[in-house]
């Protein structure tokens, strides 16, 4: 297969991180042996995968591929400031500027583009997982990446759920396409699919994810002891490496540091919080300093995200999970997407909501404004709403973002006058 | 007791305004400069300001900045976001009022007022449809004046429909017109129509509750109101000093601060 090349210029290399907290770090860890985990596979001849970020990971790692992940490769490199770059080449290649900034900062890559983000370079696909649960968009993209690449797809199709509940048809159909995945992946893999190490992959998939989950609750405290920020960071972990023990432990860890901060009244957050927001949808990975200087400014931290504990799922049995796989943010209806994104507002204490209209996801942006009337409806809050993008920098303006970031903190705080006034 | 004077000064994208208030109630001058942030408005609105009031600008009590330019004002005691300051504004010229208009040059907001204050908000995209911009456009297509616009559309006997909301598309759209010779006053009230249905769905995400009050530089452009009057089922009160509301927010805003 052939070797990923530079086909533009690059931009210059971004600067060093910051010191972090050795659960951070043990975190950060985990994700750079996923992808050199990869590398070797690759350079020993085994076949690996490039996965969608809510296919069931449980079916690959029991047969003992390796698999790495379009959309954390596509965060790391947009957050690097390489997305610009690659959507163009992508571009060039005829996909259009209005699809998913992911999608064609992939295809770019998939085509041969390198990205100046070393961390986030991975071996080109053997093999592509495809679940559609959390984005329709992906469907074409990884079809594209095969055809580029003359590879297996191996697809589980998630209807769409108009209802609350999931039904037993969703479940038997999704079976089927489960079993059938488990035959392809084992021609793959050259291995035979064993129950009892499943059933051990399962149950790291679930200590993880109970973990993640408790890492999350701790935006619950007032002030809390993390920026939600924190929380978009950390989902690369829960993202590719949930069936890992190592993320486990990583998350454990950081829920230790946590409730140490809890109990020192310290916080990750670099500044007093003086107003909590939940903010929807996915960061503007490109523009995050231009995302996060007028929440500092005016003591905004988020307290609530919808998109990060949407990856912490857990389940007893088969047909759980299969359930759980069918519940992602963009594959249920507005009620069941409402009634979870306001009950981690009430649940985190938020004043207020701010909502990112994001150019690379249609379906999220698309019932967006229903559900913001609803917000504020239902929670009596100032919402607001901001146009961007989480990996094109050209769809999103900061100066438009930092007014509407004022507007909303000059709205929070009139909304807590009024209801102080009542009291 | 001596007298508080303050200042508001709202530098936006294409218009820098100014107003100076006593004791948060009599307006003791105004001046406007006809170009915003990033130009010499800024400087020429404060000194035509000066000069109109014998106020200096060190004996004014507080200034409070706002508008896209508003972190430029350095010598500003503080800034605050245009929205808040027309709400504010709004309020003091129509104290009933509950829902606020502004359409600005390149920005189109609706305020919902609570109790004089502003509890939430909509704002246009990164597009500039429904803007003045959007108008300075077509003026200019149409080879006539802003200011001239509502005048010219009101002798239309038959509305042109400017379906493109995109400024791009729409110049398309009335260059075309002007080819077929349609009538200037029928296509310039498509245009008001055009304006006023994009702000109209932005105003629905809202909510709109009467008393309706349309600030900014466009409401002086009774086409554009008349249009919106329609569109929306709603009467609109406008004012003379309507570019000038936001001004007056942040004067009023920056007495405030003075007498707590």
């Amino acid at each position: 297969m052939a070797e990923n090349v530079n086909t533009a210029a690059a931009p210059a290399a971004a600067k060093p991180p910051k010191k972090v907290s050795a659960a951070s770090a043990a975190l950060r860890q985990v994700v750079t042996d996923v992808y050199e985990a990869a590398r070797v596979a690759k350079a020993n001849g085994e076949p690996i995968g490039w996965s969608s970020s809510k296919f069931p990971a449980e079916i690959a790692e029991t047969l003992g591929l390796k698999i790495v992940y379009p959309e954390n490769q596509a965060a790391g490199i947009a957050a690097q400031k390489d997305g610009e770059r690659m959507c163009k080449a992508a571009e060039e290649m005829g996909f259009d500027a209005d699809i998913c900034g992911y999608a064609r900062i992939s295809l770019a890559y998939a085509n041969g583009v390198e990205t100046t983000n070393e961390s986030r370079r991975m071996p080109l696909p053997d093999f592509v997982l495809c679940c559609n649960n959390i984005c329709n968009c992906m469907t074409k993209w990884y079809e594209n990446i095969c055809r580029m690449n003359d590879i297996p797809l191996i697809m589980i199709d998630v209807p769409y759920n108009n209802h609350v509940t999931v039904d037993d048809s969703y479940v038997e159909y999704i079976k089927g396409q489960f079993m059938d995945a488990i035959k392809q992946l084992e021609k793959i893999s050259g291995r035979k699919w064993d129950e009892k190490k499943f059933e051990e992959v399962c149950n790291n998939a679930n200590r993880c994810a109970q973990a993640w989950l408790k890492v999350c609750d701790y935006c619950q405290y007032k002030p809390s002891p993390l920026s939600g920020f924190d929380l978009f960071n950390h989902m690369a972990d829960v993202v590719t490496a949930r069936v890992k023990p190592a993320a486990a432990e990583a998350f454990e860890m950081l829920a230790k540091e946590l409730e140490e901060n809890v109990k020192n009244g310290e916080s990750t957050l670099p500044f007093p919080e003086q107003h909590r927001i939940m903010f929807e949808g996915i960061p503007c990975w490109p523009d995050l300093r231009a995302l996060f200087k007028p929440l500092k400014t005016h003591g905004l931290n988020v307290t609530a995200v919808v998109y990060a504990p949407a990856f912490g799922f857990t389940y007893s049995n088969f047909d759980e999970m299969i359930r759980a796989y069918c519940k992602a943010p963009n594959s249920v209806c507005i009620e069941q997407g409402v009634d979870w994104r306001e009950g981690i507002c009430r649940d985190n204490k938020v004043d207020g909501v701010l909502v990112h209209y994001n150019r690379s996801c249609k379906p999220w942006s698309g019932y967006m404004a229903e559900m913001q009337r609803r917000f504020t409806a239902d929670l009596g809050i100032p919402c607001v709403g901001f146009d961007g993008d989480q990996a094109d920098p050209r769809n999103f303006n900061a100066a438009q973002y930092e007014t509407r970031v004022q507007g909303l903190v000059e709205a929070i705080e009139e909304t807590k006058r009024a209801k102080e006034g009542r009291a | 007791m001596s007298d508080i004077i303050t200042m508001g000064i709202d530098v936006g994208s294409t218009a820098s305004k100014c107003i100076v208030l006593k004791n948060g109630k009599e307006i003791m001058g105004k001046a406007l400069i006809p170009v915003g942030a990033g130009t010499s408005g800024p400087e020429r609105v404060v000194k035509e300001i000066v000069e109109t009031t014998g106020i200096k600008i060190e004996d004014m009590n507080y200034i409070l900045a706002t508008g896209y330019g508003r972190n430029s004002i350095t010598f500003a005691n503080q800034q605050m976001s245009e929205l808040s300051c027309h709400a504010k504004g709004a309020h003091f010229l129509f104290p009933e009022v509950r829902t606020v208009i502004d359409i600005g040059g390149q920005d189109v907001k609706v305020m919902q007022i609570e109790n004089g204050a502003m509890v939430n908000f909509q704002m246009n995209d990164k597009c500039a449809a429904g803007t003045g911009r959007f108008l300075d456009v077509m003026a200019r297509v149409l080879e006539v004046k802003v200011s001239d616009l509502a005048m010219l559309g009101s002798h239309s006997t038959k509305r042109v429909a400017i379906s493109s909301t995109c400024t791009v598309f729409a110049e398309s759209e009335v260059i075309s017109q002007l080819a077929q010779s349609t009538d200037k006053c029928d296509i310039i009230n498509g245009i008001h129509h055009s304006v006023a249905s994009r702000v109209v769905g932005l105003a629905h995400r809202v909510g709109v509750r009467d008393m309706v009050v349309m600030t900014g530089g466009v409401a002086q452009n009774a086409g554009v109101v008349k249009a919106l009057q329609e569109e929306l089922g709603h009467t609109i009160h406008t004012s003379p000093l309507t570019q000038y509301v936001g001004a007056l927010g942040a004067a009023i805003f920056a007495y405030q601060k003075c007498s707590k």
